[in-house]
């Protein structure tokens, strides 16, 4: 147990200091900071932590970066809102049709916050929205999305389906008269899809009319199979953010005289 | 090795591609031979999970799990061939209250109603309030002698037909039959807008001409 041995002795840590006159014993303050530090490199020695971090938290980034940047992260963060509420919410929330408008109006009127997290996740979701749009319109106008980062808006734009259908599956689950028609609607938009689309709208509903497990098919859409894919893809979206670097916006010229110097 | 005439690349053993190790008469090392073995049951135990989970998700699709059944909604008397009278019935009974849905029900009327050939008229005529557009609930409207829906604009006649909006057929209707004097309610069936009957459809799905191989007849109804 390396942890347990105490640390090798260092230049002035032998009752002397750096000029042979006797240390001042440790105080609490600096104990403590040793303790953390060496936490953290039993941590780094182990993962490797600290040169990912650092080539990923201090990458370099052009010159003329602004706020519209952070558009992504927003919308990231606006997602893990969701998560984390959503969470919450499902704790008390009962994906069944006799009881499920029951369960959403306890939440907002009989549970400790209810109406807070309540609100924070449907308000959350329409911020989400927003923002994704905004960041693809960010990188649309900054031409962000031109080579090599195709790929990039190809993940962008999936996610952006994702989140939409987060929204339709979310919006049934209150199951008042609004959820219950508005999903009897965009279901019937699927099934005016040529072909595939009557089969779609029978996927959705689990059938032929909106049955008994429709809303548990909703909600597990809603807070499993389309969360999960979101966070797989954002993880990606970051990796390829990360590796390909951002670009600069296009109101910055580049400077000739870096491009067509040699070093000779 | 690959100037040496005793070996070639395109030879179908691997000791005649000059592969370290080889058996005489071997065509595939050991090595790719437990590779692709090794992918192969890796596919096998992934496919074994995912493909039941997926017919389990996938399984509403290929039944039918509204059994046919005939509701009654008042004695032969209720009704007449001049005007819809309104009723409610259970079209999903496993959900309580949302699974009902209102009817407008009226005798049929041999003179004015239209009767396909081949197609057996209904006693009764009962239209469903499905809008044919996207599903919203219609409304009657004694005064004009309309159905009209509240979303988006959709008319229908007297006996269904579109008469303005957006709804691409007729509204459904249902099966009835008179039994001891009391009318009852059957399936749902769709209409195109020569009011011929087809199986049920979803609202927004064509039915005249080629659109009615478009939108097909699904198991599940």
């Amino acid at each position: 147990m390396k942890l347990l041995r105490p640390s090798p002795p260092r230049p002035g840590k032998n009752g002397r200091d750096q000029n042979g006159a006797p240390a001042t014993k440790p105080t609490a303050k600096d104990q403590a900071v040793e303790g953390a530090a060496s936490a953290i490199g039993w941590l780094d020695e182990r993962t490797g932590a600290t040169p990912f971090l650092r080539g990923f938290l201090y990458r370099k980034v052009p010159k003329g970066t602004n706020w519209y940047y952070t558009l992504g992260s927003a919308t990231m963060f606006a997602f893990l809102s969701q998560a984390i509420t959503g969470v919450f919410l499902a704790m008390y929330y009962e994906p069944d049709p006799t009881r499920a408008y029951e369960s959403a109006s306890r939440i907002t009127n009989e549970v400790f916050l209810g109406e807070l997290v309540r609100g924070m996740h449907r308000w959350g979701s329409t911020v989400m929205i927003v923002l994704i749009f905004l960041h693809m319109g960010r990188t649309f106008f900054f031409g962000a999305y031109k080579y090599p980062r195709e790929l990039n808006w190809v993940i962008g734009v999936v996610l952006l389906v994702l989140t939409l259908m987060m929204g339709l599956t979310g919006y049934l689950l209150p199951f008042d008269q609004r959820s219950y028609w508005a999903t009897i609607v965009a279901v019937n938009l699927n099934a005016s899809g040529p072909v595939i689309g009557p089969y779609l709208a029978d996927f959705l509903r689990a059938g032929s009319e909106f049955g008994p497990t429709t809303i548990a098919r909703f909600y597990s859409l809603h807070m499993l199979a389309v969360p999960g894919l979101i966070a797989a893809l954002i993880g990606a979206h970051l990796y390829l953010v990360a590796k390909l670097g951002t670009t600069a916006p296009p109101w910055l010229k580049a400077e000739k005289k870096d491009l067509f110097t040699e070093e000779v | 090795m690959a100037d040496s005439p005793k070996f070639d690349k395109k030879s179908r053993y691997t000791g005649g591609r000059g592969i370290a190790g080889s058996f005489e008469g071997e065509t595939v090392t050991r090595r790719r031979l437990m590779e692709g073995g090794a992918q192969l049951v890796g596919g096998v135990t992934v496919a074994a999970i995912a493909l039941p989970g997926l017919g389990f998700a996938l399984g509403p699709l290929f039944e039918d799990t509204i059994p046919t059944r005939w509701q009654d909604v008042g004695p032969e008397d209720d009704f007449n061939d001049e005007s819809y009278v309104p009723r409610v019935i259970n079209a999903e009974p496993r959900v309580g209250d949302a699974g009902k849905t209102t009817i407008y029900v009226r005798r049929f009327d041999d003179q004015r109603d239209k009767v396909n050939e081949g197609q057996d008229p209904q006693p009764y005529v009962a239209i469903s309030t499905r809008c044919a557009h996207l599903g919203c609930p219609v409304r009657y409207i004694q005064a004009s002698g309309k159905f009209v829906c509240p979303c988006h604009g959709g008319v229908y006649g007297f006996e269904g037909q579109v008469e303005g909006g957006p709804p691409v057929r007729p509204l459904d209707r249902f099966y009835t039959r008179v039994t001891g004097g009391r009318v009852e309610i059957g399936d749902r069936f769709s209409l195109n807008s020569d009011l011929e009957r087809f199986s049920p459809r979803d609202p927004s799905n064509h039915l005249d001409g080629l659109w009615q191989y478009i939108y097909p007849s699904r198991p599940t109804t």
